[in-house]
């Protein structure tokens, strides 16, 4: 199964603002962390994560800082902001409502393809 | 490590996708940086699969997707990026352009200080504007130029013989417009009024290519130079404009003239500094914006061809032969500059790999008929001449015309072989490269030859 460009565009940021909500991060590990989440079925790009990790600091969400960690290389991280905190609750209060009325227009029945 | 030296090729492939990055206008330094640290996450997890370095590279840059993919995508969201920024103090790059740019632009500000100043000099002599006399007329490009040159050959570290050069050929400027005993309403005067800056321009120029006096790219740089910097004086007195107009009507509002604010400082000050400043921008700006003159150039081009021609045609219809007054006479000679110009830069923009088309046939349009009027001109001047016998000022216009002829002409049949598969472009450039000492000598020969031996007439 692959998850349509439209819905990947529409979730990227309630779930690139909710892995850095858990704690800062840089991109490579959000990818892997994306990767983990949607058990490898939400295969983002670099060229849809970095430039879209910029609109999110450019919007005020997040923050990004190049730092060491000792025994690392020097890394971009990138940290929530209050501002992206209650973009997030906004978000998943949005997600939330869809879901909940997607729930209830699916008939139990109907069958879930491409999971056994 | 199964291979040896792994780390270090590796470091060299990860060098060359990183140049390879740069090269993208939409990725600026520090996204090369991210992009990087993540190209190299990718590497080490799959070296920690077992793969090999190279492998592991291979593998991870075709995970990273096409640059062309990628940078689409970075110039989606940051697409100021694709508006080349002219940074005065690049807030992007590394330090070390950073600190060129720094380093330039004190440079170009004590320049423009100094030309600045330098106009308000004699004024300490009691040395007016507004006083009799022709003295601010022939000096005033020796206030600025001087300091323009000042500031290129400092950015090209000149040696210490091209400085004296440069020295000398100012000094002599500044000999040929004060101490020759031509009274201020000769035409001797106004030779040198007109003359020198031109002059002057070509030791500019010297300062320009510096050392590298015989390379005919150097040249051709200079060329550039020229154009970008007239169109960049030009925008900066529009501004200037502007903002006198504001100047005056606002303190004039609170009951405070400016004239004399303007007329004795502001004008005069600013117009020798924007010199400068015109001058370290074409150099600041290189490779960062389109250059402007050669855009300018492909507009004009196939206008003036058509008044060109259209004017041929009316002179062939009426029979009348041009007017010799003699202010028609000088116009033709700016019209004739002005085709060689639009010749000049449109060649110094053009490809010299691209192959012919359309516009090099209008070029030559332009040409041919511009030789023609030349032709014409020189016709009618020689008539004059026989008429009224030698001036300096039909000397100094004779010569030029000669010299533009000969130019026209050459640079007519190099273009018409071009057109016609014959030639090469690079022929026509190096034609005009190597004859720009011909105009630098002619325009020497009117300030300082021509007012003696008319007896400083």
């Amino acid at each position: 199964m692959r998850v349509t460009k439209d819905l990947v565009a529409a979730s990227a940021t309630p779930i690139v603002l909710g892995i850095l909500a858990e704690g800062e991060s840089y991109g490579y590990a959000i990818l892997r962390r994306i990767s983990d989440l949607s058990g490898g079925e939400l295969d983002w790009t670099e060229g849809f994560l970095y430039p879209l990790l910029h609109r999110l600091e450019r919007l005020g969400h997040v923050e990004a800082s190049w730092q060491t960690v000792t025994g690392e290389r020097r890394r971009k991280y990138y940290r929530i902001t209050k501002q992206g905190l209650a973009e997030l609750a906004e978000q998943r209060h949005q997600w939330t409502t869809v879901v909940e009325a997607l729930q209830q227009i699916w008939p139990q029945t109907l069958p879930l393809e491409g999971t056994a | 490590m199964t291979v040896t030296n792994g780390p270090d090729e590796l470091e060299s492939q990860f060098a060359q996708w990183r140049e390879y990055v740069r090269r993208r206008p939409e990725l600026i330094a520090s996204d090369a940086d991210e992009l990087e640290d993540h190209l190299r996450d990718s590497v080490d997890e799959l070296t920690a699969l077992g793969l090999r370095p190279d492998e592991a590279f291979l593998i991870a840059v075709k995970r990273m997707g096409g640059l062309d993919d990628l940078s689409r995508e970075f110039a989606r969201e940051h697409s100021e990026r694709l508006w080349k920024q002219l940074m005065f103090l690049g807030d992007s790059g590394d330090t070390a352009t950073k600190a060129t740019l720094r380093r330039d632009l004190i440079a170009m500000l004590v320049c423009a200080a100094g030309a600045a100043l330098s106009i308000k000099v004699p004024a300490l002599f009691g040395q007016h504007f507004d006083d009799e006399g022709t003295f601010y007329e022939t000096n005033v490009a020796l206030f600025t130029l001087p300091w323009l040159a000042g500031f290129l050959a400092w950015r090209r570290r000149a040696g210490l013989r091209l400085c004296a050069v440069l020295v000398a050929l100012f000094a002599l400027g500044v000999a040929g417009a004060n101490f020759y005993p031509v009274a201020d309403d000769s035409q001797s005067v106004n030779l040198i009024g007109s003359h020198l800056p031109i002059a002057l321009w070509f030791v500019v120029g010297l300062a320009y290519v510096s050392d590298e006096v015989r390379s005919s790219r150097r040249r051709m740089d200079f060329i550039r130079f020229s154009g970008e910097w007239f169109v960049y004086l030009v925008l900066i007195a529009l501004g200037g404009g502007v903002l006198i107009v504001f100047l005056t009507s606002t303190f004039d509002a609170i009951g405070l003239g400016a004239d004399d604010f303007i007329t004795y400082w502001l004008v005069p000050c600013g117009g020798m500094a924007a010199v400068v400043v015109a001058g370290w921008l074409v150099e600041a700006k290189q490779g960062v914006i389109e250059n402007i003159a050669p855009v300018l150039t492909r507009l004009f081009t196939p206008l003036f061809a058509v008044v060109l021609l259209a004017f041929l045609v009316a002179t062939g219809l009426t029979h009348g032969g041009i007017d010799v007054e003699r202010e028609n006479l000088v116009m033709f000679d700016l019209l004739l500059a002005i085709v060689l110009g639009l010749l000049l830069y449109s060649i110094s923009a053009r490809n010299p790999l691209a192959p012919r088309g359309t516009f090099d046939v209008l070029q030559l349009v332009l040409v041919v008929s511009a030789l023609v009027i030349d032709a014409l001109v020189l016709l009618t001047m020689t008539g004059r001449i026989a008429e009224y016998g030698t001036t300096p000022n039909n000397t100094a216009a004779l010569g030029e015309n000669i010299v533009l002829l000969a130019n026209l002409a050459w640079a007519a049949w190099l273009l018409f072989s071009f057109v016609r598969r014959r030639a090469g472009f690079p022929a026509i450039e190096r034609w005009q490269t190597t004859y720009l000492p011909v105009f630098a000598v002619w325009m020497w020969v009117v300030v300082l030859v021509l007012p003696p031996v008319f007896n400083f007439r």
